[in-house]
């Protein structure tokens, strides 16, 4: 309760209050236009946010990625494009429903369900951080590389069909990070004698590059799509309430997105089909789903908006982002002079508690701010493709340039921006090369701190926790090997 | 508005681009280049084991690169003979037209310190907004009034760091500070 208390004091501000409301405004809007999306927007506002107290640059981006899923509904339902990629699935019963003239029921009850799911897992989070204060104490070097070599192991698997691609690109964003200055003995690492390489590459100036310029550069050679979204008639509350009919399947889905929002690399689109294949099997008519059924919207959106609040545990609790745009917010901390990590969630916990109790009232806002403002943000939904190209890219410049004023920047920001549109075009991951960079970082410093007390490669997993997290990479590998050789089976015979 | 010509097949999921065998060559022999640098990117220490070596850590991202790279080549190469779509010199046209935007980026970034944030920023997207296909009085105008918000967003309200143009030195001094501080 004292702890509450503390955190209350940290967040009654008007800084704060205010960059909670662009934040979660912001990202509504932002997550209501396809081809942006949060990570995008915390990429470009990232350096902006380093001249902001911690908790204010952090509400801010935290308002962002927690609200973007809400307004990323809205192209779902009405025009059969996901504002987010997380949203996809929402289209498949969304959409049917807008054709059938119950555009504002579904939209409701999407906003209704990423409520419910957003809440929850703030709830259960902030009900179990106590114990995760208690546990987190636990990880030492050898726990935290451990755990971040499972993260990485999950990044991998998770890509299903693309996994070698993944590992591939994983292993290179480690190499990137291992470029420049060694940090024990200083000797140069693949610098090729230049000397802008000598401080390795940048990890906000290759997020930027692999995010917002691939982004600006995929939106800018390709077409238009001129989908325009239909008139919504009728009020947008008949939805809210229905959600709460179906808590067999809201709860559940917003159980699976807080597990799996946990679980470093695993994130939304595991939840969600989870959620999803949860309420197919509940349901008594499984046919209609995926067909305009409620259950469907209800399974997609409470999963999904309950993992932002869950993914920022292993960044809290362990230093560890699960994902890219915990990824990137674990360079605010460090701008901060914040390590986030076991001390973190035990010498400041009326910090993590406000980070929560932000995270909390966004959804609120958000929701208010839907009930009201869905319709003159259809404008912005339809805003033509490549003009929004333009635009990422002028907003681009802003967060690349205004890290050092470097030319040097820009320039690796345009390569990584170039790779990144060819993966986007092939369908390859980007999230792997990020990990890879700031995983990787972690990884290396933890080895080297675990290594003199390594006599025998027993001695990384002598103590519980380690050995814990190593069973779990061991039954990790064997599943997924056990689950191609079905694959594999299946598709033979 | 301009349509692309080199536009190629979407991809839906659970299908694969012919190009991503190209993609996979050059990631394979870039690996392959960067793992026959070991003996002269890196510096090997004679006292030390190799888990203490300063290059232990490239070195083990790079063999990864280089086998995970492999095993990439050669599902790309499965999938190009049975169910990839799409064709490359579309696809590689494509991201070569990539190429044109970078550099619009790039001379962009390399105005803004001479003719000032406001001015490049705003004459940047007007020139865009044109190039893009956009020639209506309303377009240009949204062009314009985009480049001019990004920048009073970003530079006078949040105070971001991008220096004044060398422009501005021939400005009267209380304007000159003006625009150095704001826009």
């Amino acid at each position: 309760m004292e702890t509450l208390g503390s955190a209350l004091d940290i967040i009654l501000r008007l800084d704060v209050a205010l960059a909670l409301l662009i934040g979660a405004i912001g990202g509504v809007v932002i997550g209501a236009i396809p081809g942006v999306g949060p990570a995008i927007a915390i990429a470009i506002l990232l350096p902006a946010t380093f001249s902001l107290e911690p908790v204010v640059g952090l509400t801010l981006l935290l308002g962002i990625y927690g609200s973007a899923m809400y307004g990323g509904a809205i192209p779902a339902i009405l025009m059969n494009t996901p504002g987010t990629p997380v949203n996809a699935l929402t289209t498949y019963d969304g959409y049917p429903m807008t054709k059938r003239g119950e555009a504002p029921r579904a939209l409701s009850l999407a906003y209704g369900a990423s409520f419910v799911g957003g809440v929850i897992s703030v709830i259960c989070l902030m009900a179990f951080a106590p114990y995760l204060a208690k546990i987190a104490p636990l990880f030492g070097s050898r726990e935290i590389f451990l755990a971040t070599v499972l993260g990485m192991l999950l990044v991998v698997i998770a890509h299903r069909g693309r996994s070698l691609a993944a590992g591939a690109l994983l292993f290179f964003g480690i190499f990137l990070e291992s470029i420049g200055l060694e940090p024990v003995q200083y000797t140069k690492r693949y610098t090729f004698d230049q000397s802008w390489l000598a401080s390795g590459v940048d990890l906000i100036v290759m997020v930027l590059g692999l995010f917002a310029l691939s982004q600006a550069f995929v939106l800018l050679v390709g077409k238009d799509n001129p989908v325009k979204p239909p008139k919504l008639e009728g009020g947008l509350f008949s939805g809210l309430k229905e959600v709460f009919k179906f808590p067999q399947i809201a709860l559940p889905g917003a159980g699976f997105g807080t597990i799996m929002g946990i679980i470093p690399g695993v994130g939304e689109f595991t939840a969600q089909f989870l959620s999803y294949t949860w309420a197919q099997k509940i349901s008594p008519n499984p046919e209609r789903i995926g067909k305009g059924a409620p259950e469907g919207i209800i399974a997609s959106e409470a999963a999904n908006n309950a993992v932002p609040a869950a993914a920022m545990i292993p960044l809290l609790a362990l230093g560890i982002p699960g994902e890219a745009l915990t990824a990137m917010m674990l360079s605010v901390f460090y701008v901060h002079n914040i390590v986030p990590g076991p001390n973190l969630f035990r010498d400041q916990m009326d910090f993590v508690m406000a980070l929560y109790l932000c995270l909390l009232i966004l959804n609120f806002i958000a929701l208010l701010f839907l009930i009201f403002a869905t319709r003159p943000l259809l404008k912005v939904v339809s805003i033509p493709n490549r003009f929004l190209g333009m635009t990422i890219l002028t907003l681009s410049f802003v967060g690349v340039y205004s890290l050092r004023n470097s030319m040097t920047d820009c320039v690796m920001a345009a390569a990584f921006g170039l790779l990144g549109l060819v993966l986007k075009r092939l369908d390859l991951p980007i999230v792997p090369i990020i990990l890879g960079m700031v995983l990787g970082g972690i990884a290396e410093s933890r080895f080297r701190t675990s290594l003199p007390r390594i006599d025998t490669m027993f001695d990384w997993i002598n103590r519980p926790m380690a050995a814990g997290i190593f069973t779990i990479i061991v039954l990790v590998l064997l599943f997924h090997i056990r689950s191609l050789l079905r694959a594999r089976s299946a598709s033979v015979t | 508005m301009e349509n692309s010509e080199t536009e190629t097949v979407r991809l839906t999921a659970n299908s694969y681009h012919k190009a991503e065998l190209v993609f996979a060559l050059a990631a394979f022999l870039v690996a392959l280049f960067l793992l026959s640098q070991i003996g002269s990117q890196v510096t090997w220490s004679s006292n030390k084991t190799l888990t203490n070596q300063p290059g232990f850590w490239p070195v083990m991202a790079i063999v990864g690169m280089v086998i995970f790279g492999a095993g990439e080549m050669v599902v790309s190469v499965r999938r190009f003979r049975t169910n990839a779509e799409g064709a490359i010199p579309n696809e590689l046209l494509l991201w070569l037209r990539a190429i044109e935007f970078a550099a619009w980026f790039l001379i962009y970034v390399m105005i803004v310190p001479v003719a000032g944030y406001l001015f490049s920023t705003v004459v940047f997207c007007l020139l865009l907004t044109w190039r893009l296909g956009y020639r209506s009085k309303t377009y240009l105008m949204w062009g314009a009034l985009t480049g001019f918000a990004v920048v009073f967003i970003f530079k006078t309200c949040l105070s971001v760091k991008i220096p004044g143009g060398q422009v501005y030195e021939y400005l009267p001094d209380g304007l000159r500070n003006f625009m150095i501080l704001y826009f």
